[in-house]
């Protein structure tokens, strides 16, 4: 196993895509060395990404918020312009693990861990976040939603490293909101939960909304019906008792023991609902 | 068989250690560096039994790699206590009987350092939520909170 800390992106894709065997990224290290521990992964090649200038901090610029892939979440709780922005995002990142695990723990990490129950991916969906992927061939930008493609899978490929995570401006009367279900107070892994980002007119009128759904399938789920479902009203029970339909009918959930494929539909419902209420009241509305 | 060589600072002390690419922070404080209050309970950054401070931030040292510690700042239960005085919370654990087997305590006395240093008058709750990535199977956790909330009295006053 060889450790390297490289110091420009370009080093980092190039030692990457050069690599024979398995490499791995690290940033937090809380999802890695974890694998690591247990046996799941070996890597050949950790390729510790934290000394890249521009990775560990948070930028805001003229098209919203750019947040580097080393950044830990509990810098994100720190940062009062973004949390005045996206309080559902950073609400989300602030759910994962303890304090200790909060000191190291990554949104982007989370995102390319690829787990259907992490708690930021659902909040960086409805927020129609974007990844910045750097490459061999180059930088690309996409959809967050279009990173993980399975449990533990991402469409990166060989050599592609994501550097930041952006975040749009906000629009005036937005907000957005994450909560989630765990059978605890804290320090657990979603059963199921729901993201919603909304915009608002002088009215109080929707105009634009985004809902997504974690651990409800294998992926977290972008459900645009739900956001249909929002459109065009103010947010009154049958809005949101047509947004709970939609959500509930939207989840393809897996039945264990954390929970049931009918109580996972029934609160991935509940929990949109609520999420939108929050997000609507962030907005402004009344 | 050679390692990769760290320069870092353990509790204000300039020290230098070679270890292994897989190894991690903690593995090098308690055997390459006879550092043996930081425990392995889980290993998986469960239960806190390792926290340490790592440039300021409450980290478990078993999901660090010992290599990262590269330039960086650590602050161990080892360095608590300045000879014979005891640390106020190390004093306030014994006090208030905050420990049995003490496997856990080391940890508690870092995350509750850490804890109060960023926020010196911290309500009840505030403790019991910053305490929740430190589990103990003995006390019940209220005597430790109880300490904590005694220590930060004290050490508001000082």
């Amino acid at each position: 196993m060889r450790y390297i800390r490289p110091l420009s992106i370009e080093d980092a894709v190039g030692q990457l895509a050069g690599s024979a065997g398995i490499s791995a990224i690290l940033a937090g290290g809380s999802d890695l060395l974890v694998r690591m521990k247990g046996g799941f992964v070996e890597p050949d090649l950790i390729v510790d990404i934290k000394s890249i200038a521009g990775l560990s901090d948070i930028r805001e610029t003229a098209d919203g918020f750019s947040i580097g892939a080393a950044v830990p979440c509990a810098v994100l709780g720190e940062n009062a312009a973004l949390k005045k922005s996206w309080p559902g995002v950073v609400e989300a990142a602030k759910l994962i693990g303890s304090k200790q695990v909060q000191g190291r723990c990554t949104i982007t990490g989370n995102l390319c861990n690829a787990s259907p129950a992490a708690d930021s991916v659902p909040a960086l969906v409805a927020a129609g976040a974007k990844a910045v992927i750097a490459g061999p061939s180059g930088k690309r930008t996409i959809a967050v939603e279009a990173v993980p493609t399975a449990p533990g899978k991402t469409s990166l490929a060989k050599g592609e490293i994501i550097e930041a995570i952006l975040l749009d401006k906000r629009s005036p009367r937005s907000g957005d909101a994450y909560l989630r279900f765990i059978p605890r107070t804290e320090m657990d892994i979603a059963v199921v939960s729901a993201g919603v980002n909304l915009t608002i007119d002088e009215h109080g009128v929707v105009t634009a909304a985004r809902v997504a759904l974690g651990a409800a399938a294998p992926t977290v789920l972008l459900v645009e019906e739900a956001a249909e479902a929002l459109i065009g009203r103010k947010l009154d029970e049958a809005a949101l008792e047509r947004l709970a339909k939609v959500c509930a009918g939207a989840c393809r959930p897996i039945d264990d023991k954390r929970g049931t494929i009918e109580f996972r539909r029934k609160v991935a419902g509940v929990l949109a609902r609520r999420a939108a209420t929050t997000a609507y009241a962030r907005a402004g509305g009344k | 068989m050679a390692g990769i060589a760290v320069s870092t600072t353990i509790n204000g002390d300039n020290i230098e250690y070679l270890c292994q690419p897989d190894e991690t922070l903690l593995d090098v404080l308690r055997d390459r560096l006879g550092l043996t209050g930081a425990k392995e309970g889980c290993g998986t950054g469960d239960c806190g039994a390792c926290s340490v401070i790592l440039d300021d931030r409450l980290v478990c040292s078993c999901l660090v790699l010992g290599a990262e510690a590269e330039g960086r700042r650590i602050e161990t239960v080892e360095g608590m206590a300045h000879g014979d005085q005891l640390h106020t919370l190390q004093q306030k654990f014994l006090e208030h009987a905050a420990l049995q087997c003490g496997i856990c305590t080391p940890g508690f006395l870092i995350a509750a350092k850490d804890l109060l240093a960023k926020n010196p008058d911290p309500t009840e709750e505030e403790i019991r939520f910053g305490l929740a990535g430190n589990l103990c199977r003995c006390t019940g956790y209220d005597k430790i909170v109880r300490a904590v909330q005694d220590a930060a009295i004290v050490m508001k006053g000082a």
